[in-house]
This record gives C-alpha cells, sequence and structure tokens, in this order.
C-alpha cells in the first residue's frame, strides 16, 4: 500500500497522467454509513482530503446511474456505502443497493471505467474505524490510478 | 432566490482547520447567495438570533448552515428557520466538522475542501421546495422486550402514568438477571427482596400485561403505529389452569440443567425456575422429557390437581399494535470457558463463575447459601467442604482483547468486593481471600467505601495483577500470577477460585435488533441516538433503550436508565397525533405504468393502487405510511417517483458541484 501511495503522489507518474489531485464521490445512506462517518469524524480519525460525501435516506434509493453521473461528470472513483446486510433500517433497502450495485460493478469496466474506481460496502454506524480505513483504502487505490482523462464514460 | 450561507467556527473545532471568516466571504460570490456570515458558535442563542435576523431583514428564501453533522443539530436549525417565518424544508447543513475540520490536519486543504462542501449545498439548497408535515394518530400502549430490572421500571412507570403496557418476556418468568443475585452493592441488600415486589407489582397491575416465555417474531410499522407479531411458546402447561404448586416438579422423574443456577444444580425436565418466579407456572423443556424424548412417563399429567399440563400444545402467536417500543433485553455473562483455556476451559470444578458464586451465596440456591467447593459437591456419605482460601480474579472477558472484549463490564469490580465480604461472614473471618486485579473501579455512590471496607474491615488481600495459570493440583487450583507492586511472581494454592466473569449483549441481540431495525455495536450492545444526549432513544423513531441492552450497567443504573425510558416515552405519546416527515416519496400519475413494482419493493407497503377518474389504475403513496427510504424511487422503470428532500436533481446537482472545481 505504502508503494501505490507514493506511485500516486509523483506527479505525471500514475498510469493514466495528470497532476490534480483524484476527486472521489461517496453516497452514503444516512443511518449507518453517514453516521459512521461522523463517528469517525469525532473520534478524530484523519482521512485523505478526496473524498465528497452525498447523503440519501438509503442505499436502496441510489440509482446506479447517479454513480455513472458522477463519472460522467469527472469523478475518479464512487463509494457507495450503507448498512451491512441484515442491519438496514428500512429493513432491505441495502438488499436492493447490493443487486444494483453488483451488476453495476461488472458493468463499469465495459464503459471504460476500471474496477477499482467503484466499490460498494458496508459500514455501521458503530464503525468509525471501519469507514477511515474504507476511505484510505479507496482513495489509495483511485490515486493509483490516478485522475480519469476526460469527461465523457 | 435569495440564499443565506453560514459559516460556524466551532470555537476552534471547525476554526482550528478551516478558516471560516474567509469561506463566509468566498461564499458571497455564488449564484443567488445574497448574505453570508461566520458565528463562533452557530447553535448558541446568540447564533440561531443571528440567522432568524439575516432571514427576516435580508428577505432569504434559502439558508444553508456550514457546521456540524445534521445528525447532531439538522432539527435545530430547522426550528430556527421555521420559527423566522421560512418554510423549515428550505435549509441545508454543510458537514464541514465531523467530515471535514476533524479528520484533516492541513488549514489550506481543510478550508478548500470546507468550502467544496458548502458550495454542494448551496447547490442542492436552490433545488429545494418548501415541504410540509402530515399528522398521524398515535397508539398509545408500549411494548416493552425483556422482564428485568429494568424492563419492569420502564413498564411499572408507564403503567402508573395509565399507559396500557405489554412486557414481552423469553424465560418462563420475569426477573432477569438480578433474579439470581443474592445481594447487591454496595448496601448487601438481598436482591430478591427488592426485587421481587416490583415484580409482584407488574404482575398485579391492571395497566400491565405480561408475556412470559414468548418471544418478538416480527415488527412492521414506525413510531405511533408498530404492528408487533409475538410468538408465546409451548410451555406443555395450561398457564390459565396451572397454580404453580411444584407438585410436579416434585415428582418429574427426569432431571434436567438447572440453567437459572448456572449448571451448579439439576432440576426436573418439567420445572419452576426459582420459587418467586413471576407468573409462577411450569413447563417442560421437550428435550429433557420422558414423554417427548421416550414416548412413556406422563407423570406430571397424572399428578397435577389442576389438569393443566398438555401435551399437545402449540406455540401460539399474537398480533398486537403499539406506539412505542422499549427494548430492556439485559445481558448475558461472558462465555469465559470458551475463551480462558489456561484457567482450565471450565475443566476444574473448583474454578466458578462469579454467577455461579453468586447463586451458591444465596439461600434458595443449590447449596442452600453455604459456600463450598463444587468439587467436593454430591459425594455420598460425605459434607461438602468448606474453601478456607478463596481466589477471585477480576476482568475475566472484560479489558482483554486477546478476548475480543476491551470494554469494562463496569459492575465486576464491585460483585466481587460484595462476595468476598459475604464469604468472610458465610465461611468465617478466618478464611483467607485473595483479589487479582487491573485497576479498582468503584465511581459510584458509596462504592470506593464499599472496597476500603473489603480491604480494611474484612482484611481482604488485593493483589494487582493478571493470573497466568490455573491448575489442579494435590486437591488444590493453583493460582500462578503477578504481583506487579511488588514485581514478583505469586502462587496461591486455593481451595475456590471465583472468575469475575463480564457482561456480554443477551444471546439474540443481534437478531432482535435486525427486527426492530436499530443498530448495534460490534459487541451486540444496542447504539443509542447520541451518547450525550439521546442516551435512551435509539435512531429509529419510537424504539428506546432501557438497562444493559444498551452498555454493561449496574442496578441503579439500569433503573435509572430505565425511568428516563418512560419519560422519554411518556413525551412522545403525550400527543395524539404526530407529525410525519415530509421528506417522502410522491408519485407523477401521469407518467406512471402502472407496473407495481413500487408495491413490490416497498417495506411499509406505502404505495397502493389508485383508480383515476378515466377507470386507470396507477400507483399512489400513502404519504402517513412512507418512511422516506426511496426505494421506490430508485426501482421505478420510468423514473415517476420522486423522493422530497432527496430528489435526483437535487443530488445530481450537489454531486456536480463538487466535481467542478
Amino acid at each position: 500500500m505504502a508503494q501505490a501511495t507514493a506511485t500516486a503522489e509523483a506527479p505525471g507518474a500514475a498510469s493514466t497522467g495528470g497532476t490534480r489531485e483524484v476527486k472521489v464521490i461517496g453516497i452514503v445512506c444516512n443511518w449507518c454509513s453517514y453516521a459512521g462517518a461522523d463517528g469517525a469524524g469525532t473520534a478524530r480519525l484523519k482521512q485523505p482530503v478526496n473524498m465528497r460525501l452525498v447523503r440519501v435516506p438509503c442505499t436502496g434509493r441510489i440509482d446506479p446511474l447517479l454513480a455513472i453521473k458522477a463519472f460522467e461528470k469527472g469523478a475518479d472513483g464512487v463509494l457507495i456505502s450503507g448498512c451491512h446486510p441484515g442491519d438496514c433500517h428500512y429493513s432491505e433497502g441495502n438488499y436492493y443497493a447490493r443487486r444494483k450495485f453488483e451488476l453495476l460493478d461488472r458493468m463499469l469496466p465495459h464503459l471504460g471505467v476500471e474496477a477499482d474506481r467503484f466499490h460498494y460496502t458496508w459500514v455501521s454506524a458503530s464503525e468509525g474505524a471501519r469507514w477511515q480505513s474504507v476511505v484510505t483504502d479507496f482513495v489509495t487505490k483511485v490515486k493509483a490510478l490516478g485522475p480519469r482523462q476526460g469527461r465523457a464514460l | 432566490m435569495r440564499i443565506g450561507v453560514f459559516v460556524c467556527h466551532c470555537g476552534t473545532n471547525i476554526a482550528g482547520t478551516v478558516d471560516s471568516k474567509g469561506i463566509a466571504a468566498r461564499a458571497a460570490e455564488l449564484k443567488d447567495v445574497v448574505h453570508t456570515e461566520d458565528l463562533i458558535y452557530t447553535c448558541s442563542e446568540p447564533g440561531q438570533a443571528a440567522i432568524e435576523k439575516a432571514i427576516r431583514e435580508k428577505d432569504l428564501t434559502r439558508v444553508v448552515v456550514a457546521a456540524c453533522s445534521p445528525h447532531m443539530h439538522e432539527v435545530t436549525f430547522r426550528r430556527c428557520v421555521d420559527r423566522a417565518g421560512l418554510n423549515p424544508y428550505l435549509y441545508e447543513m454543510a458537514n464541514i466538522r465531523e467530515h471535514c475540520s476533524w479528520i484533516h490536519d492541513d488549514y489550506e486543504q481543510g478550508t478548500e475542501k470546507a468550502y467544496e462542501i458548502i458550495k454542494m449545498a448551496v447547490a442542492k439548497v436552490r433545488q429545494l421546495e418548501p415541504l410540509y408535515s402530515n399528522e398521524v394518530d398515535v397508539n398509545k400502549d408500549v411494548l416493552v422486550i425483556g422482564g428485568g430490572v429494568a424492563g419492569i421500571q420502564t413498564a411499572l412507570d408507564l403503567a402508573d402514568a395509565g399507559l396500557k403496557v405489554t412486557i414481552v418476556e423469553r424465560e418462563t418468568t420475569i426477573g432477569g438477571t438480578m433474579a439470581r443475585l443474592d445481594k447487591t452493592f454496595p448496601t448487601i441488600d438481598c436482591s430478591a427482596c427488592i426485587l421481587t415486589p416490583r415484580m409482584v407489582d407488574a404482575a398485579q397491575h391492571e395497566n400491565i400485561e405480561i408475556l412470559a416465555y414468548s418471544e418478538i417474531d416480527r415488527v412492521q410499522g414506525y413510531v405511533g403505529n408498530f404492528t408487533v407479531d409475538i410468538r408465546k411458546k409451548a410451555a406443555m402447561v395450561d398457564w390459565t389452569k396451572c397454580i404453580g404448586c411444584e407438585i410436579c416438579v416434585q415428582k418429574c422423574p427426569a432431571k434436567a440443567p438447572d440453567v437459572f443456577n448456572v449448571g451448579l444444580a439439576e432440576t426436573k425436565a418439567i420445572y419452576i425456575p426459582f420459587p418467586q418466579a413471576v407468573p409462577k407456572r411450569a413447563a417442560i423443556q421437550v428435550e429433557h422429557c420422558r414423554w417427548f424424548t421416550q414416548g412413556k412417563c406422563r407423570v406430571c399429567e397424572r399428578v397435577c390437581p389442576a389438569d393443566a399440563v398438555d401435551y399437545e400444545q402449540k406455540d401460539e402467536y399474537l398480533q398486537r399494535q403499539y406506539g412505542a417500543i422499549v427494548t430492556a433485553t439485559g445481558l448475558d455473562v461472558f462465555p469465559w470457558e470458551e475463551y480462558y483455556h489456561e484457567y482450565g476451559s471450565g475443566h476444574i470444578p473448583d474454578v466458578i463463575s462469579g454467577l455461579q458464586y453468586e447463586r451458591m451465596l444465596n439461600a434458595s440456591g443449590p447449596t442452600n447459601g453455604h459456600v463450598v467447593r463444587p468439587s467436593t459437591m454430591g459425594i455420598k456419605g460425605k459434607e461438602p467442604e468448606e474453601p478456607k482460601t478463596v481466589v477471585f480474579i477480576q476482568c475475566v472477558g472484560s479489558r482483554d482483547e486477546s478476548v475480543g472484549r476491551p470494554y469494562c463490564s463496569s459492575v465486576c469490580c464491585m460483585y466481587t468486593a460484595k462476595q468476598s465480604i459475604l464469604t468472610k461472614s458465610h465461611v468465617g473471618m478466618d478464611t483467607e481471600i485473595y483479589v487479582f486485579y487491573i485497576d479498582i473501579r468503584a465511581t459510584g455512590k458509596g462504592y470506593e467505601e464499599f472496597v476500603k471496607r473489603a480491604q480494611t474491615e474484612f482484611g481482604v488481600k488485593y493483589v494487582r495483577g493478571r493470573v497466568s495459570k490455573l491448575y489442579e493440583d494435590n486437591g488444590k487450583v493453583m493460582v500462578r500470577g503477578m504481583d506487579t507492586l511488588l514485581g514478583k511472581q505469586v502462587e496461591i494454592a486455593a481451595d475456590l477460585v471465583v472468575l469475575a466473569s463480564g457482561i456480554t449483549a443477551a444471546d439474540g441481540s443481534v437478531q432482535l435488533a435486525q427486527k426492530l431495525n436499530i443498530s448495534y455495536d460490534e459487541f451486540g450492545f444496542y447504539k443509542e441516538s447520541h451518547p450525550k444526549l439521546r442516551p435512551v432513544e435509539t435512531n429509529t423513531a419510537g424504539i428506546f433503550l432501557a438497562g444493559a441492552c444498551q452498555s454493561p450497567k449496574d442496578i441503579p443504573t439500569a433503573v435509572a436508565q430505565a425511568s428516563g425510558t418512560a419519560a422519554k416515552v411518556l413525551g412522545l405519546l403525550a400527543k395524539d397525533k404526530l407529525k410525519t416527515s415530509p421528506q417522502i416519496a410522491i408519485v407523477d400519475q401521469n407518467r406512471c405504468v402502472s407496473c407495481w413494482k413500487c408495491i413490490e419493493v416497498c417495506p411499509f407497503s406505502a404505495p397502493e393502487k389508485q383508480e383515476l377518474r378515466d377507470g386507470t389504475e396507477k400507483s399512489h403513496i400513502i404519504e402517513t405510511v412512507c418512511q422516506g427510504c426511496g426505494i421506490c424511487v430508485a426501482t421505478c422503470p420510468v423514473n415517476c417517483i420522486e423522493l422530497k428532500g432527496f430528489t435526483t436533481d437535487q443530488l445530481i446537482d450537489q454531486l456536480e458541484e463538487a466535481l467542478l472545481s
């Protein structure tokens, strides 16, 4: 991981080139992952600055097109996170989300988006430390790929 | 459109890493922003007054507050905006504390990120529309899950206030862990003498119904209107007939492990856990019953004077409606045998847990209150031996990361002090007692004095250090440990070793949390809405916490929390109607193709088929039933459902703004 970080921070050395900082969008559910991110903040768990969060009530609300839209608008990575399976605040929203994002995960490479630029996972409201490591790992991977070239998919 | 942006310093919490003043000034350049202001503490009275004043004087039509998490203060500022006469949903929070200043060190980077977060909020607020709440009727009945001391306290408080309460208890009697304790610290009160009258009060209260030997099957609905399926387990005894005379227990020929006495004794296949059980009703443990396992016996049926035994009894299913639910599911003792192999994994008979010892100390326990060495019990023609040297070991399954339990169980220091004092009074002052401890935590009222009493008045020897190994040698239990204050190894030949086994969440706590849709932590304890300010609420409206299901607690704390919970429930149910969140889904019926996918996916049955004037059927979402999850929105194949407050346009504008810079 240390090696990957070093590569990403060397200007122009990333696989697809470019020197700007990567920008990563996180779309998270209100009840688990947003609260988990709050918990990480309250515990002062340091994270890379590249993440911008969009809050939705439930991962079940997230239309996969929203993730595609983010890539289209220039995101270098999209992270989706919700409640652990079985723990959804609305009982089963994350199950619907999981089906959609499992498909999206496999489809994105066909649209020219590298697999490592998309990740969906689960972080509960009490997992501040897990949120920190999820964000850090994801941003590290996206940094290794570098900024995406061009805006179109 | 006239947007106001208010940027908080939060003292140095935000301003330490983010130039709040600078970004407030920069935000003035954003489209439609007509007023910006930085405030030291936005949530304070002067902070909120400044927002109200600006809304009125600058005629603001949208408000962005850049401060902490919406989980902290969204409602605070919504009320503030409302007071100033603006629709409370024309406001958005930008979280620049938990998601920015607290997780970054670099001032420049932090400031830049905070500014972008504000820009995202401004982009969203531009798209917001005024929303209006609805009202729903409230069911005033309350369900309390768990009949330990916390559940009983909440139920009694609520019932005294006039509400109807159901206690659902999975065991055959209420009482919980406290019913198994002999004495309570630091007063050495008799536990049963305090608890059992409360149990009887609950049973006799006109507003309380106890459903013992019952479990929660399913929970549907939402605050004010929960529908709960309850399964009354088959006791194989008709409880409307059973009089609790215990003749069946005396005559039953089949033995079964005594769970109530933590395996220190045996009970019968048909049993009543303890003499003061409420309700005092017998139940058959079918896995140990001769009739169920071997097809013969039926002794209990023959001897029952009330004709109550019913081998054909089946589980019974009830469906009830409640306005609020309190979980008071309590705790279990840490299963030390599975983890502490250095302590013999439960194979050394004279090494027992604190709860086992508690039963032994109890006059109605397996030894009638005599302290004995378990290895000498049940030998024909021989009286059990009293121990002369007793060693207590603290923090077994607490403060021990190697067994996955980093937390303090909060009661073990005190119950060990109590048990050491009781040992001296049961066995004699000449008993040698050693307590191995890491730190003594005696923070409650009268607690420190109590520990001091054990040390000085009763001569209990406290040894600071952990025990590394327990092994049998020549009829003794050898205790090998470290005295870290003297810096040397110690070895004690003990007759009895009592492990202060810690507290875990009750078995099944996670499964129940999943039925209730409430959060829990990695140990299975339920998560409160806010550790300081909303300690008895969960994040699911209408569901509350009482007692050790939230974290390890002693009795005074559990009871205090239980009463606090009752007050919160009363506050909720004092209203005849509840305002519902207007952030719900709405169907554009002109575009609906009547595929009914929304009906299929909705966990709350909010969408319904609505017949229009032209005879066609379209989807319609019942506003008071919708909980605003938005699953239907992402499912609708023609995108004709929108989630107010989280519309696709709002989210895309937010995304786009983040990616523009």
